[in-house]
Protein backbone atom coordinates (compact mmCIF):
# COMPACT_ATOMS: atom_id res chain seq x y z
CA UNK A 1 0.00 0.00 0.00
CA UNK A 2 1.47 3.38 -0.91
CA UNK A 3 2.22 5.68 2.02
CA UNK A 4 0.06 8.36 0.43
CA UNK A 5 -2.94 6.05 0.39
CA UNK A 6 -2.25 5.06 4.02
CA UNK A 7 -2.14 8.72 5.07
CA UNK A 8 -5.33 9.48 3.12
CA UNK A 9 -7.18 6.62 4.83
CA UNK A 10 -5.83 7.54 8.29
CA UNK A 11 -6.83 11.18 7.70
CA UNK A 12 -10.33 10.24 6.52
CA UNK A 13 -10.84 8.02 9.55
CA UNK A 14 -9.67 10.82 11.85
CA UNK A 15 -12.17 13.21 10.24
CA UNK A 16 -14.95 10.61 10.54
CA UNK A 17 -14.17 10.14 14.25
CA UNK A 18 -14.40 13.91 14.80
CA UNK A 19 -17.59 14.13 12.76
CA UNK A 20 -19.14 11.14 14.53
CA UNK A 21 -21.50 12.70 17.04
CA UNK A 22 -21.52 16.18 15.52
CA UNK A 23 -22.99 14.90 12.27
CA UNK A 24 -22.98 11.23 11.29
CA UNK A 25 -24.32 9.65 14.50
CA UNK A 26 -26.24 12.70 15.73
CA UNK A 27 -29.52 10.80 15.98
CA UNK A 28 -28.03 7.51 17.16
CA UNK A 29 -29.08 6.43 20.63
CA UNK A 30 -25.80 4.88 21.71
CA UNK A 31 -26.05 1.74 23.90
CA UNK A 32 -24.82 2.47 27.45
CA UNK A 33 -22.09 -0.19 27.22
CA UNK A 34 -20.62 1.40 24.08
CA UNK A 35 -20.81 4.84 25.67
CA UNK A 36 -18.98 3.52 28.72
CA UNK A 37 -16.35 1.78 26.59
CA UNK A 38 -15.70 5.06 24.78
CA UNK A 39 -15.26 6.76 28.14
CA UNK A 40 -12.33 4.43 28.91
CA UNK A 41 -10.52 5.11 25.62
CA UNK A 42 -8.39 8.05 26.81
CA UNK A 43 -7.09 6.44 30.03
CA UNK A 44 -6.38 3.10 28.32
CA UNK A 45 -4.78 4.44 25.14
CA UNK A 46 -2.80 7.32 26.61
CA UNK A 47 -1.17 5.23 29.36
CA UNK A 48 -0.52 2.47 26.82
CA UNK A 49 1.68 5.00 25.04
CA UNK A 50 3.20 6.57 28.17
CA UNK A 51 4.18 3.44 30.16
CA UNK A 52 6.58 1.94 27.59
CA UNK A 53 8.18 5.38 27.07
CA UNK A 54 8.96 5.61 30.80
CA UNK A 55 9.65 2.00 31.76
CA UNK A 56 11.47 0.52 28.78
CA UNK A 57 14.90 1.22 27.40
CA UNK A 58 15.85 -0.54 24.16
CA UNK A 59 12.89 -2.85 24.79
CA UNK A 60 14.09 -3.90 28.29
CA UNK A 61 12.51 -2.99 31.63
CA UNK A 62 14.59 -0.25 33.26
CA UNK A 63 13.66 0.27 36.92
CA UNK A 64 16.80 2.12 37.94
CA UNK A 65 18.02 5.52 39.10
CA UNK A 66 19.76 6.12 35.78
CA UNK A 67 16.48 5.82 33.88
CA UNK A 68 16.05 9.59 33.64
CA UNK A 69 12.86 9.38 31.62
CA UNK A 70 11.17 7.42 34.39
CA UNK A 71 12.19 10.00 37.00
CA UNK A 72 11.14 12.96 34.84
CA UNK A 73 7.89 11.17 34.00
CA UNK A 74 7.03 10.52 37.66
CA UNK A 75 7.68 14.19 38.47
CA UNK A 76 5.42 15.16 35.55
CA UNK A 77 2.66 12.80 36.76
CA UNK A 78 2.73 14.36 40.24
CA UNK A 79 2.73 17.86 38.80
CA UNK A 80 -0.12 17.07 36.37
CA UNK A 81 -2.09 15.75 39.35
CA UNK A 82 -1.61 19.09 41.15
CA UNK A 83 -1.87 21.71 38.41
CA UNK A 84 -3.93 19.86 35.74
CA UNK A 85 -2.46 21.95 32.94
CA UNK A 86 -0.58 20.80 29.87
CA UNK A 87 2.16 23.39 29.33
CA UNK A 88 3.66 23.50 32.87
CA UNK A 89 3.69 19.69 32.95
CA UNK A 90 5.66 19.49 29.72
CA UNK A 91 8.03 22.33 30.62
CA UNK A 92 8.90 20.89 34.04
CA UNK A 93 9.18 17.32 32.71
CA UNK A 94 11.63 18.41 29.99
CA UNK A 95 13.59 20.57 32.47
CA UNK A 96 13.98 17.60 34.85
CA UNK A 97 15.11 15.32 32.00
CA UNK A 98 17.67 17.84 30.73
CA UNK A 99 19.01 18.46 34.24
CA UNK A 100 19.48 14.74 34.89
CA UNK A 101 21.11 14.26 31.49
CA UNK A 102 23.59 17.08 31.99
CA UNK A 103 24.81 15.93 35.44
CA UNK A 104 25.59 12.25 35.02
CA UNK B 1 -2.70 29.09 23.35
CA UNK B 2 -1.74 29.23 19.66
CA UNK B 3 1.92 29.50 20.59
CA UNK B 4 1.49 26.40 22.76
CA UNK B 5 1.04 24.20 19.70
CA UNK B 6 4.12 25.57 17.92
CA UNK B 7 6.82 23.57 19.75
CA UNK B 8 4.96 20.34 18.95
CA UNK B 9 4.67 21.21 15.28
CA UNK B 10 8.41 21.82 15.16
CA UNK B 11 9.15 18.63 17.07
CA UNK B 12 6.84 16.64 14.79
CA UNK B 13 8.65 17.99 11.71
CA UNK B 14 12.05 17.16 13.20
CA UNK B 15 10.98 13.63 14.22
CA UNK B 16 9.32 12.88 10.89
CA UNK B 17 12.42 13.84 8.92
CA UNK B 18 14.58 11.93 11.43
CA UNK B 19 12.42 8.84 10.91
CA UNK B 20 12.98 9.07 7.16
CA UNK B 21 9.55 10.39 6.11
CA UNK B 22 9.86 12.25 2.78
CA UNK B 23 9.56 16.06 3.11
CA UNK B 24 6.36 16.49 1.10
CA UNK B 25 4.66 13.59 2.87
CA UNK B 26 5.70 14.93 6.30
CA UNK B 27 3.94 18.22 5.57
CA UNK B 28 0.96 16.47 3.94
CA UNK B 29 0.43 14.41 7.10
CA UNK B 30 -0.01 17.66 9.04
CA UNK B 31 -2.61 18.77 6.48
CA UNK B 32 -4.47 15.47 6.07
CA UNK B 33 -4.38 13.88 9.54
CA UNK B 34 -3.96 17.12 11.57
CA UNK B 35 -3.66 15.43 14.99
CA UNK B 36 -0.38 15.99 16.82
CA UNK B 37 -0.05 12.84 18.88
CA UNK B 38 -1.22 10.50 16.12
CA UNK B 39 1.22 12.14 13.72
CA UNK B 40 4.16 11.52 16.07
CA UNK B 41 3.30 7.84 16.19
CA UNK B 42 2.53 7.57 12.48
CA UNK B 43 5.96 9.06 11.72
CA UNK B 44 7.64 6.53 14.04
CA UNK B 45 5.75 3.67 12.39
CA UNK B 46 6.60 4.84 8.87
CA UNK B 47 10.24 5.07 9.96
CA UNK B 48 10.07 1.52 11.35
CA UNK B 49 8.62 0.23 8.08
CA UNK B 50 5.28 -0.81 9.59
CA UNK B 51 2.57 -2.07 7.26
CA UNK B 52 -0.15 0.29 6.07
CA UNK B 53 -2.81 -1.58 8.00
CA UNK B 54 -0.91 -1.16 11.28
CA UNK B 55 -0.44 2.57 10.65
CA UNK B 56 -4.15 3.03 9.90
CA UNK B 57 -5.26 0.96 12.92
CA UNK B 58 -2.88 2.73 15.31
CA UNK B 59 -3.93 6.18 14.10
CA UNK B 60 -7.55 5.14 14.56
CA UNK B 61 -7.00 3.95 18.15
CA UNK B 62 -4.95 7.01 19.11
CA UNK B 63 -7.55 9.40 17.65
CA UNK B 64 -10.61 7.56 18.91
CA UNK B 65 -10.75 9.87 21.95
CA UNK B 66 -11.83 12.66 19.59
CA UNK B 67 -15.22 10.93 19.43
CA UNK B 68 -15.67 12.08 23.04
CA UNK B 69 -14.99 15.68 22.01
CA UNK B 70 -17.43 15.25 19.16
CA UNK B 71 -20.14 13.98 21.53
CA UNK B 72 -19.44 16.79 23.98
CA UNK B 73 -19.72 19.57 21.37
CA UNK B 74 -22.55 18.06 19.32
CA UNK B 75 -25.42 19.70 21.26
CA UNK B 76 -23.92 23.16 20.66
CA UNK B 77 -23.43 22.62 16.93
CA UNK B 78 -26.64 20.86 15.97
CA UNK B 79 -28.30 23.87 14.30
CA UNK B 80 -25.33 24.56 12.00
CA UNK B 81 -25.42 23.70 8.25
CA UNK B 82 -23.55 20.60 7.17
CA UNK B 83 -20.60 22.49 5.68
CA UNK B 84 -19.91 24.15 9.00
CA UNK B 85 -20.10 20.82 10.82
CA UNK B 86 -17.52 19.27 8.48
CA UNK B 87 -15.19 22.25 8.65
CA UNK B 88 -15.33 22.52 12.45
CA UNK B 89 -14.90 18.75 12.79
CA UNK B 90 -11.76 18.87 10.67
CA UNK B 91 -10.40 21.51 13.07
CA UNK B 92 -11.35 19.57 16.22
CA UNK B 93 -7.99 18.82 17.87
CA UNK B 94 -7.18 18.39 21.59
CA UNK B 95 -6.19 22.06 21.89
CA UNK B 96 -9.19 23.37 19.91
CA UNK B 97 -11.55 21.31 22.07
CA UNK B 98 -10.01 22.65 25.28
CA UNK B 99 -10.41 26.26 24.10
CA UNK B 100 -13.83 25.90 22.54
CA UNK B 101 -15.69 23.86 25.16
CA UNK B 102 -14.81 26.44 27.84
CA UNK B 103 -16.08 29.23 25.58
CA UNK B 104 -19.37 27.41 24.87
CA UNK B 105 -19.96 26.67 28.55
CA UNK B 106 -19.13 30.16 29.79
CA UNK B 107 -21.16 32.06 27.17
CA UNK B 108 -24.47 30.21 27.13
CA UNK B 109 -26.66 33.05 25.79
CA UNK B 110 -24.20 34.55 23.30
CA UNK B 111 -25.01 33.87 19.61
CA UNK B 112 -22.59 32.94 16.80
CA UNK B 113 -20.13 31.06 18.95
CA UNK B 114 -19.22 28.92 15.94
CA UNK B 115 -17.17 31.88 14.69
CA UNK B 116 -15.07 31.66 17.84
CA UNK B 117 -14.59 27.93 17.15
CA UNK B 118 -13.58 28.70 13.56
CA UNK B 119 -11.16 31.41 14.67
CA UNK B 120 -9.48 29.28 17.31
CA UNK B 121 -9.44 26.25 15.00
CA UNK B 122 -7.96 28.13 12.04
CA UNK B 123 -5.40 29.84 14.29
CA UNK B 124 -4.22 26.49 15.62
CA UNK B 125 -4.29 25.01 12.13
CA UNK B 126 -2.12 27.79 10.68
CA UNK B 127 0.26 27.55 13.60
CA UNK B 128 0.51 23.77 13.17
CA UNK B 129 1.22 23.92 9.43
CA UNK B 130 3.83 26.67 9.82
CA UNK B 131 5.61 25.02 12.74
CA UNK B 132 5.62 21.67 10.90
CA UNK B 133 7.40 23.42 8.02
CA UNK B 134 9.96 24.91 10.45
CA UNK B 135 10.56 21.47 11.96
CA UNK B 136 11.01 19.89 8.52
CA UNK B 137 13.47 22.67 7.64
CA UNK B 138 15.48 22.14 10.84
CA UNK B 139 15.22 18.38 10.32
CA UNK B 140 18.45 16.65 11.14
CA UNK B 141 20.03 19.85 12.56
CA UNK B 142 18.40 19.10 15.92
CA UNK B 143 20.58 16.66 17.89
CA UNK B 144 18.86 13.56 19.37
CA UNK B 145 20.42 14.37 22.79
CA UNK B 146 17.76 17.08 23.16
CA UNK B 147 15.30 14.19 23.65
CA UNK B 148 12.50 16.18 22.03
CA UNK B 149 10.55 12.97 21.46
CA UNK B 150 9.95 12.87 25.23
CA UNK B 151 7.44 15.74 24.89
CA UNK B 152 4.98 13.19 23.46
CA UNK B 153 4.97 11.16 26.70
CA UNK B 154 4.74 14.36 28.76
CA UNK B 155 1.77 15.63 26.73
CA UNK B 156 -0.07 12.37 27.24
CA UNK B 157 0.70 12.43 30.97
CA UNK B 158 -0.81 15.93 31.13
CA UNK B 159 -3.88 14.76 29.19
CA UNK B 160 -4.48 11.50 31.05
CA UNK B 161 -3.85 12.34 34.72
CA UNK B 162 -6.80 14.77 35.03
CA UNK B 163 -9.30 12.26 33.54
CA UNK B 164 -8.50 9.56 36.14
CA UNK B 165 -11.44 10.17 38.45
CA UNK B 166 -12.79 6.74 39.44
CA UNK B 167 -11.36 3.31 40.25
CA UNK B 168 -12.61 2.09 36.89
CA UNK B 169 -10.65 4.87 35.12
CA UNK B 170 -7.57 3.90 37.09
CA UNK B 171 -8.05 0.22 36.21
CA UNK B 172 -8.34 1.07 32.50
CA UNK B 173 -5.17 3.16 32.71
CA UNK B 174 -3.06 0.68 34.71
CA UNK B 175 -4.07 -2.38 32.69
CA UNK B 176 -3.56 -0.47 29.43
CA UNK B 177 -0.11 0.64 30.58
CA UNK B 178 1.04 -2.72 31.93
CA UNK B 179 -0.17 -4.67 28.88
CA UNK B 180 1.57 -2.15 26.60
CA UNK B 181 4.86 -2.77 28.45
CA UNK B 182 4.41 -6.56 28.49
CA UNK B 183 3.43 -6.70 24.81
CA UNK B 184 6.01 -4.20 23.60
CA UNK B 185 7.94 -6.96 21.85
CA UNK B 186 5.11 -7.57 19.39
CA UNK B 187 6.00 -6.28 15.93
CA UNK B 188 5.02 -2.75 14.81
CA UNK B 189 3.52 -1.64 18.09
CA UNK B 190 0.59 -4.03 17.81
CA UNK B 191 1.01 -4.13 21.60
CA UNK B 192 -0.62 -0.69 21.67
CA UNK B 193 -3.82 -1.98 20.08
CA UNK B 194 -3.86 -5.02 22.39
CA UNK B 195 -3.24 -2.76 25.42
CA UNK B 196 -6.06 -0.40 24.43
CA UNK B 197 -8.45 -3.34 24.14
CA UNK B 198 -7.39 -4.83 27.53
CA UNK B 199 -7.48 -1.44 29.28
CA UNK B 200 -10.99 -0.63 28.04
CA UNK B 201 -12.18 -4.13 29.05
CA UNK B 202 -10.65 -3.73 32.53
CA UNK B 203 -12.37 -0.37 32.97
CA UNK B 204 -15.71 -1.89 31.94
CA UNK B 205 -15.28 -4.82 34.34
CA UNK B 206 -14.50 -2.64 37.36
CA UNK B 207 -17.38 -0.33 36.41
CA UNK B 208 -19.74 -3.36 36.27
CA UNK B 209 -18.54 -4.70 39.63
CA UNK B 210 -19.04 -1.34 41.31
CA UNK B 211 -22.56 -0.81 40.04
Amino acid sequence: MSLWLVVAIAGSLTLLIRLSFISLLADWDMPPLARRALHFVPPAVLTAIVFPELLLRNGELAFSADNYRLIAGVVAIMLAWKVRRIMPTIAVGMAVLWLLQSFP
Amino acid sequence: MLIGAAPFGIIYGVLAIGAGVPIVLAQAISLIIFAGSAQFIAAQLIGAGASGLVIVLTTFIVNLRHALYSASLAPYLKELPRGWKWLLSYLLTDEAYAAVIAHYRNNAGVPNKHWYFLGAGLGLWGCWQASTAVGIFLGTEVPPQWSLDFTLALTFIALVVPVLKTRADLAAALVGGVVAVAAFGLPYRLGLILAAFCGISAGLMVWRLQK
